[in-house]
């Protein structure tokens, strides 16, 4: 079996990054928006596991540990974002975020 | 003042030494009040003045009574209370009252004579509608003059004498209305600053010698033996010593005050005061204050003087005193004011005391300073008692015959009038002038002043004949009725002729007690006092001069009651000199032709050089300014402002533009980071590569 080079799976979690960040930039709604950055967050796990198994120490469980903190911080985060979303969707009756421009100085 | 030693020093401070400011203080602050009471107040303010000038008359006889018990146990007393007043930079200004023989006669003298002239002023000036003002100045007066007396401090002093300068001016312009009044204030005021600016150097001179301010503290005042001896070393010009010439220089302002020649001319103007004002400033105290401040300063006067021999100063103040003495006799002669009269008289008289200090030392002229201020005062208020009566008449030609009309003042005034003339015998003048004649007979240094005082001396009966000749003698030439004065008037003229004859008693040759206890020794009863040799002599001379004066004016005036417009009998005898006299030797015309011409001069080339000099420089230089500043104002406006308008344009166009930028959409924001994110990664990259 030929062993997949890291190059391959960088590639993949370029291609997800690229795709959250594309979804996260360009969607209107905030649910898909916030998708979009799960998306990227998971890239980056990837990442994590990537260079810690083709790394230098495959032995030690570093880069497993990384991705399982990150994966709880990113559940975490979506529960927080899910809530803004659906408190800002009680307040102003909309997910568009064209229409939240109260940031506006 | 070496005879002062034969009694034991006595130096600390007494209880009544220690409370001896209080005399000044009392008057001064009554001043204080009268001068916030209302007009009406009139009872309220004189009441006052009254009480508090009694109170120092009570304070001052304590002390007079310590020093005579101190003196009658065989000390001298002379106690000193000095304090520091301030601090400047190491040196302490000190100051302090003195409490000795000299402080003491004086103190009882002012107040006692101030008193009955406060007494008599509630008469004299009780339909005046500034009533409470003149009890408030007098007031401030008296505790000027007390402080004079009293200070141990040059200083301090200096300062009172100021004071006493600056009441004498209000009292003599009182009736400031009245042109002639307020010039003579002027006069004055300006006149003896002459002399004071004199006895500032002196007392600066002084200071800078000897280092202190005191006149006596314990062996290192100013008047004591050590600062003397310093000051007798140091040599000034013309072979003077520092002594004699700060003697000198404080005898300036001694002749100022009391009115010596040539700065005698604003005394006789001082008549335009109320009466009680001329009694009291001007003859028998304030001109009493230079008189009091020579012997003050007595020791340094005659520092370094020889056994038998005198010092420069003294001689000056013989000299001055002599001439002074004659001259303003002679002009008394030719003067028709009543007051007048005894102004040139008070003139004369002072210069009698200095030239009785000159020759004959402190007790000398003092004694005649204290009889005079009695017989002075009195003759002041019985003319003022005069005019009263006469319905405001000052002119002794518009008088006569009032011997009838004014009983109490005729009697009182012949009294005062014969003391004055140094009548044989009875009366004060009499003793306290024979003392100066005596002294000035025994001068080393010339007999001149001797024969000028006695020719003085027979002047004196000559003008009191002829001005009590022509106002109580023949008959009345004035307007309306004459009339007594009121007896609160007629008792203080009473009370001080009852002491224009008995003062003798105290300095007869036969018991010279003044002398002895102004000197600090012994005072022996004796008869054989009058053996001294040459004293007989003396005193039949001055006798038959005096007497000579008497019948010389009476043969001339008495009884005549020449009618007002008529000219005087010597002006007929003799018209050159008459005029000559009647115009005072013309030295107020003098001083017009110089002193003052020279300033009307100078204040001219001031005012030219003021207004064309400095005036054109300082108005070019302001137009220089105003033209500059309207170059900046054009700058600003159109320079400095235009910039800052353009650059606050500026800004707002820029901050417009960036707020464009901030949409308050999350999204946007993010776009642009992760674009920035991607220039950043295609930056390191492409940087990364090479």
């Amino acid at each position: 079996m030929i062993a997949t080079p890291l190059t391959g799976y960088l590639l993949v979690a370029a291609l997800i990054f690229a795709i959250g960040l594309a979804g996260a930039l360009t969607r209107r709604n905030a649910i898909l928006v916030l998708i979009g950055i799960e998306l990227m967050l998971n890239a980056a796990n990837l990442n994590l596991i990537a260079f810690w198994r083709y790394g230098p120490h495959p032995e030690m469980l570093t880069g497993m540990m990384f991705a399982i903190f990150s994966i709880a911080v990113a559940a975490a985060e979506a529960a927080v974002g899910l809530g803004l979303v659906i408190s800002i969707y009680r307040h102003v009756k909309t997910t568009d975020l064209d229409q939240m421009n109260e940031m506006k100085g | 003042m070496q005879e002062g030693l034969a009694f034991t020093p006595q130096v600390a401070a007494s209880g009544v030494a220690q409370w001896l400011w209080l005399v000044p203080a009392v008057p001064m602050l009554a001043s204080g009040v009268i001068a916030l009471l209302k007009q009406p107040m009139k009872k309220l303010s004189s009441g006052l003045a009254i009480a508090s000038l009694g109170f120092s008359l009570l304070v001052a006889l304590a002390a007079f009574g310590h020093v005579v018990s101190g003196w009658s146990n065989g000390y001298a007393v002379r106690e000193v209370v000095n304090f520091s007043w301030i601090q400047v930079g190491t040196t302490p200004v000190e100051l302090g009252w003195v409490l000795d023989p000299l402080a003491a006669v004086m103190l009882v003298m002012v107040t006692f004579v101030g008193l009955l002239i406060f007494i008599y002023s509630t008469g004299y000036m009780e339909h005046d509608e500034n009533y409470t003002r003149f009890f408030c100045f007098l007031s401030l007066f008296a505790g000027a003059m007390l402080g004079v007396v009293i200070a141990n401090s040059i200083l301090l002093l200096f300062m009172c004498w100021e004071l006493v300068g600056l009441t004498s001016y209000l009292l003599i312009g009182f009736w400031y209305q009245n042109p002639s009044a307020a010039a003579a204030a002027k006069k004055a005021f300006l006149t003896t600053r002459v002399g004071d600016v004199f006895f500032l150097l002196g007392i600066v001179w002084l200071f800078a010698q000897t280092g202190t301010l005191l006149f006596y503290d314990h062996g290192a005042g100013s008047m004591e033996p050590l600062a003397l001896g310093g000051l007798l070393v140091h040599h000034s010009a013309w072979g003077l010593t520092a002594a004699g010439a700060i003697g000198l220089l404080i005898f300036a302002g001694a002749a100022g005050k009391s009115g010596q020649l040539p700065l005698h001319v604003w005394l006789p103007d001082a008549m335009e005061g109320p009466t009680p004002v001329s009694a009291l400033i001007h003859a028998a105290t304030m001109v009493a204050a230079g008189v009091y401040l020579v012997a003050r300063v007595y020791p340094l006067m005659a520092a370094g003087m020889p056994a038998g021999g005198t010092t420069t100063s003294l001689t000056v103040v013989t000299w001055v005193g002599a001439s002074t003495a004659v001259f303003a006799a002679l002009v008394a002669v030719a003067q028709n004011d009543i007051k007048r009269i005894l102004a040139y008289s008070t003139v004369s008289q002072l210069g009698y005391m200095m030239a009785g200090l000159g020759v004959g030392g402190v007790a000398v002229g003092m004694f005649h300073l204290i009889t005079h201020a009695f017989f002075k005062a009195l003759l002041f208020m019985g003319a003022g008692s005069v005019i009263h009566g006469a319905h405001e008449e000052q002119d002794i030609r518009k008088m006569g015959g009032l011997r009838g009309a004014m009983p109490v003042t005729f009697a009182t005034y012949a009294i005062g009038m014969l003391a004055l003339c140094g009548f044989p015998l009875f009366f004060s003048g009499f003793w306290s002038k024979d003392g100066i004649l005596e002294a000035a007979q025994h001068w080393s240094v010339a007999k001149a002043p001797f024969y000028m005082l006695v020719f003085g001396a027979l002047l004196t009966a000559f003008y009191m004949t002829r001005q009590v000749s022509y106002v109580f003698f023949g008959t009345w030439r004035g307007h309306g009725h004459a009339h007594e004065s009121p007896r609160v008037m007629t008792m203080p003229l009473a009370i001080l002729a009852f002491f224009a004859v008995t003062l003798a008693v105290i300095g007869t040759p036969a018991w010279p007690w003044f002398k002895a206890f102004l000197n600090g020794n012994a005072a022996p009863f004796g008869w054989a006092g009058f053996s001294e040799p040459g004293l007989m002599a003396l005193m039949v001379t001055s006798s038959v001069v005096v007497l000579a004066g008497l019948g010389f004016g009476w043969w001339i005036y008495g009884a005549k009651s020449p009618a007002a417009d008529e000219p005087d009998a010597l002006a007929r005898a003799m018209p050159p000199v008459w005029a000559v006299l009647r115009d005072k030797f013309y030295i107020d015309e003098l001083y017009g032709a110089t002193v003052i011409a020279f300033y009307g001069w100078w204040a001219k080339v001031a005012d030219w050089i003021d207004r064309d000099i400095w005036g054109d420089m300082v108005s070019s230089t302001t137009f220089l300014f105003t033209r500059w500043a309207r170059l900046n104002r054009f700058l600003d406006a159109n320079v400095v402002d235009g910039g800052f308008d353009k650059g606050c344009e500026e800004i707002a166009t820029s901050g417009g533009l960036l707020a464009r930028v901030q949409t308050g959409r999350g999204q946007m924001y993010l776009r642009l980071l992760a674009l920035a994110v991607v220039l950043l990664a295609a930056f390191l990259i492409w940087s990364g590569r090479g």
